[in-house]
This record gives C-alpha cells, structure tokens and sequence, in this order.
C-alpha cells in the first residue's frame, strides 16, 4: 500500500498548506475591500478570540454546547444504531421503520429547532433533540445497510470453519458493519455540532450560539467572526484529530480498493447541508 | 459430521442413500459412494445438478433429509469458488482465521499462518496485504492456506479454480495436488470439467442432472507425477466415451451443431 502513504506524506502536508494559506489571503483581501465592519481582519478576530479566552468567555460557550451535542448525538447513535439493526435483520421492521427515517430526514433541521423550541421552550433540552432527531436517521440508514447487506458467503465460510460466536461478531458481522457506521457516525459527529449553535442560537439557550446571537444583537462582526473560528476550529479538531485517525484504523483496508488509491475514501462522506 | 465412523469400522469416507431438497424441490434423490482414506475423490456433473449440496452435506454445513455421511473425519475444511476472504483483515489474518476455532495462542495461530502462506507460495509481503490488493490467484491461493492450516483431516473443494484463467488453474491443481499427497489428506472436489476431475482425483464419481443419483463412479488409473496433458486427454476422452457418463454429462456428439 505504497500509494496511500503519498497522500500523507510530505506533498500532502504542502498542499494542505498552501490550501489554509489561500484561504487566509482571500480573507485578507476581502477585509480590505469591504473594511472591519462588513469583513474584520484573520488579526482581529485572533486578537478578539484572544480576549474572549483570557476574559473566560470562551471556555463555558464551547463546554455547554459541547456538551448538549454531545448529549444529542449520543443519543442519536444509540437510537439510530439501534433501530437500525432491528431494521436490517427484519424486512417487515426496516419497512415499518422507514416513513419515520424519511421523515426525519426530509424536515429541515431548521423545522425541527423551531418545533423542539415549541415543545421543550428554551432550556437545553431543545438543543439535545434538534441534535438527536437529525442524527438518528443518518446513522439509522447507515446501521440498516450495514447489518442488510452482509455477504452470505462470508457467513457461509465462517460456519464452515466452525469458529465460536465471539470470533464470528468480532472478525465478521462488527468490521462489517463498521464500515457502514462509521462514516454515518462521522457525518452525524459534525453535523450534531453545528446544528446545536444553530438551536442555541434561535433559542437563547446558552453556549456560542448564544453569544453568536448577541454579536449579531450588537452589530459586533468581530466577536460574530471569532465565535465562527471557534466552532470551525472544533470541527477541524474533531476531524483531524479523532475521526481521520480511527477511520484510518478502522478502514484502513479499503484503501487497497480498487481506485481508492487515486480517490481516497476518506472524503467520501461529506456531511449534507442543513 | 457424524464422528460415528470408527465405530463404525468406517476407513474412508462413505456417503450412503443421501436424499436432499430445498423446499419441495428434491436435489439430491439418492447418492451413495465411499472413498478411501488419503484419496481424492471428484465429483462431476451438469450444473446445478447438486454437487455443492453435496459437498455441504458431506461437511456437515447442511443435515440430509434421508441417509448419512460415515468417516472418521472430525475436522473438515472448505475452499469455495469464490475465496470467501474477510477483506478487512490481511492475508495473513486470513490464513490465520480458522484457527480461532481451535485452542491455540496468538503467536502459534500466526506461527502457523506463515508456514502455510510459505506452503502456498505467498511471500510475507503479500501477508501484510489486504485481499482487495491480491490477483484471484492469489486469494484462492490464501484460501487454500486458510482450509489446510487447521490441519484438516477431510479437505473439501467447490469449484477452487472455476474463476481462474488456465494457466492459473494448472498452477493450483498442481499445487493442491502436491499439498494434499504431503498430508496423506483425503479431498473431495467438486468439478464440472473433467479435465480438471482426471488431472487431480484418484476416483471420480459422475452424477445425473437434478434431482441427483451416482450415474458412474470410475478410477483414474495414471500415476499421480504421470498426468501430463497427452495422458489426462487420452483418458477423458475415455471417461466421456463411457455411456453412463456421457449421458449423465448429456455430452452426445449428435446432438452438436456444425460450426
């Protein structure tokens, strides 16, 4: 696997370089044609992100909404991985199951923060189901195909060799199954972050939606660009830190695919917009 | 597998009166025919005539509907046509797999992974790989390790090498021939060609179309060093002349059109 590791290596690290690099010229530049109030500097939002950790804003905001996503696509997952694996192995559940998935799925996320501010007002609890009912069915539809789509051969050859039920979960069914969790897993990682700033944000619930709201409320384009670097910032660091390295582990082996080498598969699973 | 056999005074492997179906729809109507310890045995037929059914039978993956399979044989191993790899574990890994079933530790289930992937000729850089990144040659090849590395004593073979182009598939008869004499193994291999069925089996056993009985059992006499392609020609050349056979095999000269 000689070609993978070039995507990594030292060219990679460049491109991925000078693509940061360009992005942060165009801001730049845009901040001189259009001035602080409309585009403030990448130095003032630095400088205003520096005041916000050191006057201790920073760290409460990113806790509290760390911590209600976190709550929210935990039990998303469960939910979703759950369901579906009933849904895989039952024909007749996957179908009565399926209405509620598309459901899910097809509301807008927006949809759901307003209903879930309906219903739950405006305390945490509205940030933990807006995150739950839009990553359920993203991992739901992930478990399902996991679990339906499991090679009969591949069973076949596991009973021929008579190996015990733990063999059989471990080596078989779970990287099986892995390989179509993980990047809906994944997606639902980022999209449980940004669509709790979002309910925070229209229901005053706390956390850096909160704070973006009141930059917005002050006209304060800065702080609004520094609150925005910040959840970037986590998502880069959720990404790059925790997902690209399990996926690495985990899915290490499609990478031999055919094709993958010039494609890579770790992209693949972009997460879909709001 | 019934584990009867020794009491049984069994020397070999004995199939007697198997009866099969899949719903209502019989398979197998009545297959009978023994093969002695340390042989190979092939069956040949028409497609879909049951021989897989048979094999699984045989294995003890499916539980005849009527009669029983006798031998002394307590731990059989399969190669498929399709190599069946986990694709998320390495060749070796692979090798390694069926020996999770036996009370072995981790460094002797790898110990003998590599003495099997030397055996089947993989190099220890193909190990380390992933089955995507392997030719079908060499993940039959894998998969043949995979079967002799629990050290079977009954190997069964469903159409290893159908998926293989011909130079491949001599390569591996050829290889699998040598692997199974060095063990003294008895095998049993399903096969639709009897080119492939002469080259490799000491008996063959010819079934009828489905629902299958034994259309002809018949020995194949050459030295096992002896079957170069002149000899392994002559003899299906024989084998298919046999009436029983070409009827069964519905091979009928009149029947074909002139190109």
């Amino acid at each position: 696997m000689t070609a993978p590791r070039s995507r990594t290596g030292l060219g990679a690290i460049a491109a991925s370089t000078a693509g940061v690099l360009l992005l942060l010229g165009l801001w730049e530049a845009g901040h001189a044609a259009w001035g602080s109030l409309v585009l403030p500097s990448p130095r003032e939002t630095a400088l205003a992100l520096w005041r916000m950790t050191v006057d201790g804003s920073l760290w409460p905001a990113v806790a509290g909404t760390g911590r209600r996503a976190l709550a929210g696509f935990s039990a998303g997952v469960l939910l979703g991985t759950g369901l579906g694996a009933v849904a895989g192995l039952s024909d007749t559940t996957g179908r009565l199951l399926q209405p509620f998935a598309t459901l899910a799925l097809g509301v807008p996320a927006i949809a759901w923060v307003v209903l879930a501010l309906l219903w739950f007002g405006g305390g945490g609890g509205a940030v933990v189901f807006t995150v739950l009912i839009t990553v359920a069915p993203i991992v739901y539809a992930g478990a399902a195909e996991g679990v339906r789509s499991l090679d009969g051969d591949l069973r076949r050859m596991a009973r021929a060799f008579r190996v015990p039920r733990r063999v059989l979960v471990w080596d078989v069914y779970l990287p099986h199954m892995l390989s179509h969790l993980f990047p809906a897993v994944a997606t639902a990682l980022a999209l449980s972050w940004k669509v709790a700033v979002m309910t925070e944000l229209l229901g005053g619930v706390g956390g850096i939606g909160d704070r973006l709201a009141a930059a917005r409320a002050q006209v304060d384009t800065v702080a609004a660009m520094a609150w925005i670097a910040t959840v970037v910032a986590l998502l880069l660091a959720l990404e790059m830190l925790l997902l690209d390295p399990l996926r690495r582990r985990l899915l290490g082996w499609r990478q031999a695919l055919p094709g993958a080498a010039r494609h890579g598969t770790a992209r693949r699973d972009a997460a879909p917009d709001l | 597998m019934q584990e009867s056999g020794a009491a049984d005074g069994v020397h070999g492997l004995v199939v007697d009166g198997l009866v099969h179906a899949y719903a209502a729809e019989p398979v197998l109507a009545d297959v009978s025919f023994a093969l002695p310890a340390g042989r190979v045995g092939a069956i040949v037929g028409p497609s879909g005539c049951g021989k897989s059914t048979l094999l699984a039978l045989v294995g003890g993956l499916l539980t005849p509907a009527r009669g029983r399979v006798a031998g002394a044989f307590r731990r059989p191993a399969f190669v498929f046509q399709d190599p069946c790899l986990l694709p998320w574990r390495t060749a070796r890994d692979n090798i390694a797999f069926g020996l999770k079933a036996l009370p072995l530790g981790r460094a002797e289930r790898q110990r003998r992974a590599d003495a099997l992937r030397e055996a089947v000729g993989l190099t220890a850089a193909d190990g380390d790989k992933h089955p995507q990144a392997l030719s079908g040659g060499m993940r039959q090849r894998v998969a043949l390790a995979r079967a002799l590395a629990i050290e079977p004593d009954l190997l069964l073979l469903d159409e290893p090498f159908a998926a293989l182009d011909v130079g491949l598939r001599r390569q591996m008869q050829t290889l699998v021939r040598r692997l199974i004499d060095a063990r003294g193994l008895t095998t049993l291999l399903v096969t639709h060609d009897p080119a492939e069925a002469v080259r490799m089996a000491d008996r063959i056993v010819v079934l009828s179309a489905r629902p299958a009985t034994v259309a002809a059992v018949r020995e194949v006499t050459l030295p096992t060093a002896g079957r170069h392609d002149g000899a392994v020609h002559a003899e299906v050349s024989r084998l298919v002349a046999d009436p029983a056979v070409a009827r069964a095999l519905a091979i009928d000269d009149t029947a074909v059109e002139p190109v």
